[in-house]
């Protein structure tokens, strides 16, 4: 990186510092940050709808979409995600993979499982076997995404299902005997009103996520805590310029203030949402805002 | 080779008994659905004693956290957000290099080093994290009435709390504290994959999925049987937790009461 | 989908050879946490022995090739899924992945495996500790002897034990263990070796002959010509062909 670092071997060690922190490995942990970052704020919103639509079908009055939508909940929710995390991803690859190669090559006659291999046709590749790198990358972080939807979707989905179940029933009695329709009920009622409920239930779900992080290296997505450990460990001289010993204590204590830090970063943005959710409300807390304003 | 023989041979075979080279030919589904389901028992101890050690510190976390006395709130409250706020896969981390500096220090320290004690504590002062902020935010919401009937008996100090305060607090913490156990549970599968090194290849159910998941190259077996032992574990746990819920409730009207049915839908 | 951009080979051949077909791009899969195999260099992209044979054999095969990491445990799953088209990762070629893959013929002779312990420590191999990363041929080897198995998540980890007590030797590659023990006044090498493990060979899908023919002839042309021996020899990798 600066000018002064071509013998690292001769720099005192503030210089030396400053080198071995700025080498190309540091600059993949620094940008894994945001690839952390980024994959949590698409993850947030789509776990959000997979757990709306989770919720919806749950409670529907529709049986077999009600079973559905339990299912889901219930099966994801009783799986570590670790577990998911071990096998889904392939798995979701090649289940669009196949979908791909129905749809293209319907005339392709060799079969697609040829022993072990997996094989579809060329064109049914994903992405195309000769695009470049970042259209690798940018699909496995969306198949990443995808997996942390559908896991942490089913536990918002049981958030959801909860809070729908927990505005008051005469509000709804009230909307049916004004003659809205069921889905104007649903959808100007009970929607706006469930979030004050769902709110304590999906915060604590957020900082979950949040926690969950540091198993995307099972995903493909080279995260903080896979640099953490690749830089913290001892090198010898042979194979690098700045050989040290065992340092991954430092570079945990690091990942550990960045996690403390952004929970607590969370907590005070979650805290602030609840009282604009709670305004004119009515619950215990609406009632407090209204009297004090 | 039977399937009764393979059960007999790996059933235990996490807790050392049996057989003691793992399968090497075959990785037949007999195999596989034996070892990861010896593998659970490992995950059942750590998620079982964890919780009920866990549940007696989280009760004193939540009362620390809500005293009056600074010192103990503080205390409380830095406890519970340094837990919270950290992945469990850090703490692991962390929790087994300060076993290891203690180790020279004492032979009393040498267990701690080992799964079965080091991965307890760390499991057991984050699952008291997490229920004590639980048991807080029920602490709470503890309703004043209730309070107020209990003083208007002459009740205070040890007998309004052990009979008005905690069962209320209880009651209302309830439906979380079910989701927190289930959590725990699903928590245990990390202790082998990145916290503590595996002895004598005596692991978790995770452990031995991956075992297999090597030896044959395929993860769409060991993970699924791993992902229906679970299954069933959670099943047992909500199981379980309803019932305790149902007597925490008994004494509320009928109407109140049975919130948690399921209702059968049926096509209109 | 496992596989992350770390550096492309980028061959000044690409423009004077037209590829029909799939392989018009080789996506190299390693682990990169191996060295002298694999490792991440400084600069962030993937180093070693098997980055400058990959290379050098894509050249003379004539083939655009890119190098993407993945994790040891999931790197044959995702060649047979098809997310990347060769394994070079220092992989042994043995009986059981070969019912799973196809390997090129091999590019090291077969590499004794070594026990590094604290310098002038006495270990019992029948009844001591010996740690080994978890889900490699050292660890099968020790877990059917009469040692006890212990077990870690990464390499540098079955090191950090060997340091702090937890296990009285380590059980790996030669090749990894040499520099280690030459750099570290308080570890050494034991003389007792194990050979385990074929030599190491690049790994492909049964179902991709074409790609595996195209690398045997390259293997095999730098191993008439010596280039391979000078490269074994660079990298302090075992004995030359």
């Amino acid at each position: 990186m600066f000018s002064f670092c071509v013998d690292p071997a001769s720099l005192d060690s503030m210089a030396w510092m400053a080198c071995y922190l700025t080498t190309g490995k540091h600059m993949a942990i620094y940008t894994s940050l945001f690839t952390v970052l980024l994959l949590l704020a698409i993850t947030a919103p789509t776990a959000l709808v997979f757990g709306f639509l989770g919720a919806s079908s749950a409670r529907s009055d529709f049986a077999p979409l009600s079973w559905v939508g339990k299912a889901y909940i219930a099966i994801v929710r009783g799986v570590p995600d670790i577990a998911f995390f071990l096998f889904f991803v392939i798995a979701l690859d090649q289940f669009f993979e196949w979908i791909r190669h129905e749809i293209k090559c319907p005339d392709w006659e060799a079969d697609i499982w040829q022993g072990n291999d997996f094989v579809v046709c060329d064109i049914a590749k994903l992405p195309l076997g000769n695009s470049p790198q970042w259209m690798h990358e940018t699909y496995g972080f969306l198949l990443a995404v995808l997996t942390f939807a559908i896991v942490f979707g089913a536990f918002a989905a049981n958030v959801l299902y909860g809070a729908m179940r927990a505005v008051p029933h005469n509000q709804l009695e009230t909307a049916e005997s004004y003659g809205m329709t069921r889905s104007q009920v649903f959808w100007r009622i009970l929607v706006p009103q469930m979030w004050v409920f769902a709110l304590p239930g999906l915060s604590n779900l957020w900082m979950v996520l949040i926690k969950a992080t540091p198993l995307l290296f099972l995903l493909g997505v080279e995260d903080i805590v896979y640099w953490a450990r690749e830089l913290g460990g001892a090198k010898t001289a042979r194979f690098t310029d700045y050989p040290h010993g065992d340092w991954r204590m430092w570079y945990f204590l690091a990942l550990l203030v960045f996690y403390l830090l952004f929970t607590r970063i969370s907590e005070i943005a979650l805290d602030k949402l609840m009282i604009r959710l709670t305004h004119g409300q009515a619950t215990l807390g609406g009632e407090a805002q209204r009297k004090t304003a | 080779m039977s399937c009764w023989e393979t059960i007999a041979d790996y059933g235990l075979r996490s807790i050392g008994i049996g057989e003691r080279v793992l399968p090497r030919e075959g990785y037949t589904l007999c195999q596989q659905f034996t070892l990861i389901g010896s593998g659970m028992i490992w995950n059942i101890y750590f998620g079982v004693l964890a919780l009920c050690s866990g549940f007696l510190l989280a009760t004193a976390v939540a009362l620390g956290k809500a005293s009056k006395n600074p010192v103990l709130q503080k205390a409380s409250a830095w406890f519970i957000f340094l837990f919270r706020g950290s992945p469990l896969f850090i703490q692991f981390f962390f929790a087994y290099f300060v076993f290891l500096s203690l180790k020279p220090v004492s032979p009393i320290f040498d267990p701690f080093t080992s799964a079965w004690l080091g991965a307890l504590i760390v499991l057991f002062l984050n699952t008291a994290a997490y229920s004590g902020e639980i048991f807080y935010g029920a602490l709470q919401s503890v309703p004043r009435g209730d309070m107020e009937a209990a003083d208007a008996y002459g009740m205070s100090g040890w007998s309004r709390f052990k009979r008005v305060t905690w069962p209320t607090m209880l009651r209302l913490a309830w439906p979380a504290y079910t989701n927190e156990a289930i959590f725990l549970f699903h928590a245990t599968t990390l202790v082998y994959f990145s916290g503590f090194p595996a002895w004598q290849q005596r692991g978790d159910a995770l452990y031995y999925a991956s075992f297999f998941a090597d030896k044959t190259f395929n993860p769409f077996i060991p993970y699924p049987i791993l992902a229906f032992y679970f299954i069933l574990l959670t099943l047992c746990v909500i199981g379980l937790f309803g019932l305790i819920n149902r007597r925490l409730n008994r004494h509320l009207p009928q109407e109140s009461r049975t919130k948690m049915k399921l209702k059968l839908n049926i096509i209109r | 989908m496992k596989s992350i951009l770390l550096g492309t080979a980028a061959l000044a051949i690409t423009a004077t050879v037209a590829f029909a077909g799939s392989h018009s791009v080789v996506r190299m899969g390693t682990e990169g946490a191996y060295p002298p195999y694999n490792f991440i260099n400084d600069a962030g992209e993937v180093d070693g022995f098997e980055r400058e044979l990959g290379d050098e054999l894509c050249a003379r095969a004539e083939l655009t090739c890119e190098w993407v990491t993945n994790e040891w445990d999931s790197i044959i799953p995702n060649l047979v899924s098809g997310n990347y088209d060769t394994i070079i990762a220092g992989m042994s070629i043995t009986d059981e992945r070969d019912e799973v893959i196809d390997f090129t013929q091999n590019y090291t002779q077969p590499d004794p495996s070594s026990y590094l312990a604290l310098d002038g420590a006495e270990v019992d191999f029948d009844g001591g500790v010996i740690a080994a990363q978890a889900n490699t041929i050292q660890a099968a080897f020790i877990a059917s002897s009469g040692a006890t198995l212990v077990e870690f998540a990464t390499p540098d980890e079955t090191i950090a034990a060997v340091r702090n007590g937890e296990a009285d030797a380590v059980l790996a590659d030669d090749a990894y263990l040499r520099p280690i023990a030459e750099e570290n006044a308080d570890l050494a090498l034991l003389d007792k070796q194990e050979l385990i493990g074929g030599g190491v060979g690049m790994g492909v899908r049964e179902s991709d002959s074409e790609l595996k023919d195209k690398f045997n002839a390259a293997i095999q042309s730098m191993k008439d010509d010596g280039t391979l021996n000078a490269l074994l020899a660079k990298w302090e990798i075992g004995p030359g062909f």
